[in-house]
């Protein structure tokens, strides 16, 4: 793996797109920023890979470089034989705005594949959301509709798009549960490291009984914790649709890139047993791929 | 009819100067004022504040005054001869994103606060506002460690002016006071947190010798505020949120609402389910009123958030509320919730204004709020009763308000339910209008408003993708409201409750307005027109084709009996993020769905930074003062002969 570390110094804006609320919205530094190469020519390899990312979600990324994102990149950039270089930003509205459509970067590690403002590779794991609980309460409940949540205090992650929040969170309130439900911003609270794993801390701690998390951010922190926490897929979901509970997550690349979509696809294809070792090794759950699924765009099919 | 505006209800000395002084301001020039104004700075401070911003060569507050009239007594520029107004001067703030920021103009020097972006985020200038020389430029440093973190708003609406000092709110959650000659900052307090996504916007407004600042960021779970700050020493002196127990929220003895769902110990917590307040929104980005006489302040707080709105049965007090309240101590004395349980982001912390309007034979104290629910509110000021509601936009999704209960009566099919689509929701989310703030003119009787025409379709189709946590989203399609236009400004008569004339705009009218006594408003367009309109008569008498669209606050002060106008253009807020950043405008729904309504923005308009000045007839000053140099080749050049210490 010969991708060095060199972290360019990349403009780091604030903002992300608007503020509903704040009736604004703005941004992009401007030209300046356009091009996130390290300064050096002398240095700079031919090619590097450019990542966008935030220095501060784990078990996404960070800027120590210790995410699965991270490593992937890392994968990726070593059979690419391209140097890996990052474009800092907080995944925040704005986030794809500011970094990958301000050129300041290539590649997102992980988006849906339903997305559309960026296009997306051939998926590299599907995962779902999950309850985490205290193993030593023993409470083995895998469906929104188990009547034995409605006695227990539920974590949700709140999104605050616009009132648009997580599929659990939703159908849990289409469920009748308000009052037993507590709520943790995926943003949390960006001064702590690793701000979404506040809701898993909270099982830990019993501050609420059971949470319903999104898969990768349950798993790697379930595995970290000292107090042993169960996590168990949700299933039991069909009736809740719209409202998907698994997704297909891919890498993303600038709309119409379709270059450098299919030179991932393939690594993403020759690298497959190295990235499940990956996700595995980081306790990621993933579930497996639909045949076909309903939502799958056609770069979620193998290329012929 | 009579109407009269609350200001001329002010203190008696302070109409007695102003009058004093629209008599004589052509050979009062500003020094005089300077000492004057120095000569009250040991009495009470806010009899000083009282007096100037009746001065109407001044413009000492971003709502002109406490009443938020935004009026100004300066006829010198009049619809007789407008049509010769000319730019004066020009000054770029180095940061093209959203200009919002109202100029101040105190003693002859404007202060100017530039967007928190660029190199020197939120720099403020300090300008000769006659000549345009730059006197001095302050730079907060900004929280390091909040760098790439704040969400969503880059906007400053403006600075506040008292005691000879500037008082600046950064993004990031400081207030900071500079002193207003030198530019050196006094002290700083920081009042949030930027990495919670709490971040401050609104122009702050002092009263009494306090600093009075709200937050923003409903959206990010965070809790709304306004926090009163000692101007001299930079002190907390109160804070009220918008949720929780009536302890936080300064409920107290004094606290008498009108009606029945506002009566009851504690409903910041009790119209939640269980901690759902903690990060219940109801943040404060917007203006504040102050009646003297009452000793009372007004504001309207924000949505709630960030639940989903059936995950948040009830009525979710204190968002979308109308609050008055005692400034000494921030103690409520009433309130008045718009949207009971809001389902459509209809912030409330748009302005009011306070005028003593004459209603069925007798003259009543009342609060006018322009609501983003669409609904003009008139009320009693003293009490929070309600005097009339009436829809100024095409409006579908509510029917009116009950008078006797005080609630807003709903359209129930048109409430937006995940994996159900509602088309045709009007007004959109951003309501009929939004922050930008209307004026009143005490000689028409009218209320000048800039607002938005546009609805919207809710789709439950996305896929959201936030800090690695997929959910499944609604696709928000803005688009022009009926008539096929997407803003319009208007004249509103508040006795007889009807529009008296309207004009219509390709897109949001997202700029302030102001009135003067030359019969004259002011609004600028996205599109990029300054226009001046006959206040009466809403013809448009001259227009200016600026730089970049625009959506700031027109000004008017006077400096040695020229009277100015001022605006700073630069396309962005909400609306204008497709001309000024990098979003495909071929994509509907981005920036929430705003960006369908305003695709076709940036074939009219990029980002910009520039202040503008008019002023009547001969164009730029002391161009007669610079000759060449009498032999060039025998000295090195060096300054300009008239060249000023700028950056200094």
């Amino acid at each position: 793996m010969q991708a060095s570390k060199s972290k360019q110094r990349s403009h780091r804006s604030t903002l992300g797109l608007l503020g509903i609320g704040l009736g604004i919205g703005a941004l992009t530094i401007g030209p300046a920023m356009g091009q996130s190469a390290p300064k050096g020519a002398a240095t700079t390899p031919a090619k590097t890979f450019r990542v966008c990312a935030d220095p501060n979600n784990l078990p996404f990324s960070n800027k120590a470089e210790a995410g699965f994102e991270n490593k992937l990149a890392d994968l990726i950039a070593g059979a690419l034989g391209e140097k890996l270089t990052y474009a800092w930003h907080a995944q925040r509205r704005g986030f794809i705005r500011e970094t990958l459509k301000a050129k300041r970067c290539d590649v997102v590690m992980g988006v849906p594949t339903q997305v559309d403002m960026v296009d997306t590779t051939r998926p590299y794991y599907r995962s779902t959301y999950v309850f985490v609980s205290r193993t030593d309460r023993h409470l083995d409940i895998q469906s929104i509709k188990d009547p034995r949540l409605k006695h227990l205090k539920i974590g949700v992650q709140l999104i605050g798009d616009d009132g648009f929040n997580t599929p659990p969170a939703h159908a849990l309130a289409q469920q009748g549960m308000k009052d037993n439900i507590e709520g943790y911003t995926v943003y949390g609270d960006y001064r702590n490291p690793n701000p979404p794993a506040a809701i898993v801390t909270a099982v830990a701690n019993g501050d609420v009984d059971i949470a319903a998390v999104w898969g990768p951010l349950a798993g790697y922190f379930a595995k970290q914790s000292k107090v042993p926490l169960t996590v168990t897929p949700i299933t039991d979901t069909a009736s809740f649709k719209p409202l998907e509970f698994e997704f297909n997550i891919a890498l993303g690349v600038r709309k119409g890139d379709h270059e450098r979509r299919k030179v991932l696809d393939d690594i993403l294809v020759r690298k497959r047993p190295q990235i499940h070792a990956l996700l595995a090794s980081y306790g990621i759950p993933t579930v497996p791929m639909p045949v076909k699924a309903s939502q799958a765009s056609a770069s979620d099919e193998p290329k012929k | 009819m009579l109407v009269r505006s609350v200001l001329d209800r002010f203190a008696p000395a302070a109409l007695l100067l102003s009058g004093l002084l629209i008599g004589t301001s052509l050979f009062l020039p500003g020094p005089v004022f300077a000492q004057s104004s120095q000569n009250k700075t040991s009495s009470n401070p806010s009899q000083d504040l009282l007096s100037l911003q009746n001065n109407p060569n001044d413009w000492v507050m971003a709502p002109k005054n406490y009443a938020n009239t935004r009026y100004s007594k300066l006829d010198q520029i009049n619809s007789k001869n407008v049509e010769n107004l000319q730019v004066a001067w020009t000054f770029s703030v180095g940061a093209d994103r959203g200009q919002e920021a109202a100029p101040l103009i105190v003693n002859g020097t404007m202060y100017v606060v530039a967007p928190y972006a660029g190199p020197h985020p939120n720099r403020v200038f300090a300008l000769d506002a006659a000549t345009g020389d730059l006197k001095w430029s302050y730079s907060p440093k900004p929280n390091l460690s909040a760098q790439g973190v704040a969400c969503c708003d880059v906007v400053n609406r403006g600075l506040a002016y008292d005691n000879g000092k500037i008082f600046l709110n950064t993004l990031d959650d400081y207030s900071v006071a500079i002193d207003a000659k030198t530019g050196k900052e006094l002290w700083h307090t920081k009042l949030g947190d930027i990495n919670k996504g709490e971040t401050i916007t609104m122009a702050p407004l002092v009263v009494k010798g306090k600093v009075l600042i709200g937050n923003s960021g409903g959206e990010l779970g965070v809790r709304g505020w306004v926090t009163a700050v000692d101007e001299n020493t930079g002190k907390i002196a109160w804070r009220a949120y918008s949720t929780g127990p009536d302890k936080d929220v300064l409920i107290g003895k004094d606290f008498k609402p009108q009606y029945d769902w506002m009566k009851g110990q504690d409903l910041g917590v009790k119209t939640w389910p269980p901690d759902a307040w903690k990060i219940g929104g109801g943040t404060m980005w917007g203006w504040i009123q102050y009646d003297p006489d009452l000793n009372m302040i007004y504001y309207g707080t924000g949505n709630p958030g960030p639940w989903n709105n059936n995950q948040r049965p009830g009525d979710n007090l204190w968002t979308t509320t109308l609050f008055a309240r005692d400034p000494d101590t921030g103690q409520a004395k009433w309130a008045y919730q718009m949207s009971p349980h809001d389902l459509f982001d209809y912030d409330e912390i748009n302005e009011s204004i306070l005028l003593n309007l004459k209603i069925d034979g007798k003259e009543q104290k009342t609060i006018v709020h322009i609501g983003r629910n669409g609904y003009i509110y008139v009320m009693d000021r003293q009490t929070g009763k309600l005097i009339s509601a009436d829809q100024y936009d095409y409006n579908n999704v509510s029917k009116g308000v009950d008078m006797k209960t005080g609630r807003i009566i709903r359209v129930e099919a048109k409430t937006p339910t995940l994996g159900k689509t509602v088309v045709d929701i009007c007004p959109n989310a951003d309501g009929a209008k939004d922050w930008q703030p209307s004026a009143w003119s005490p000689k028409t009787h009218l209320i000048y408003v800039p607002h938005q025409h546009l609805c919207m379709n809710w789709k439950t189709s996305e896929v959201g993708y936030i800090a690695g946590t997929p959910y499944v989203g609604a696709t928000v399609d803005m688009y022009a409201g009926p008539g096929g236009y997407r803003g319009e400004y208007m004249a509103w008569d508040p006795v007889k409750r009807k529009k008296v004339w309207a004009i219509r705009e390709k897109f949001p009218v997202w700029s302030g307005t102001m009135a003067t006594a030359g019969n004259l408003v002011f609004y600028g367009t996205m599109d990029r027109w300054f226009k001046a309109v006959d206040a009466t008569s809403g013809k448009v008498l001259w227009k200016f084709h600026a730089p970049s669209g625009i959506i700031g606050q027109p000004v008017t002060y006077s400096v040695n009996g020229t009277q100015y106008v001022a605006i700073l253009c630069g396309v962005g807020g909400w609306p204008g993020v497709v001309a000024n950043a990098e979003i495909d405008p071929r994509v509907r729904n981005g920036a929430l769905g705003f960006v369908g309504a305003t695709q076709d923005l940036p074939a009219y308009t990029s980002g910009g930074s520039t202040l503008l000045v008019f002023a009547l007839g001969k164009g730029t000053q002391h161009a007669a003062s610079e000759q060449p140099v009498k032999n060039p080749s025998k000295n090195a050049p060096t300054d300009n002969p008239g060249a000023n210490n700028a950056g200094k």
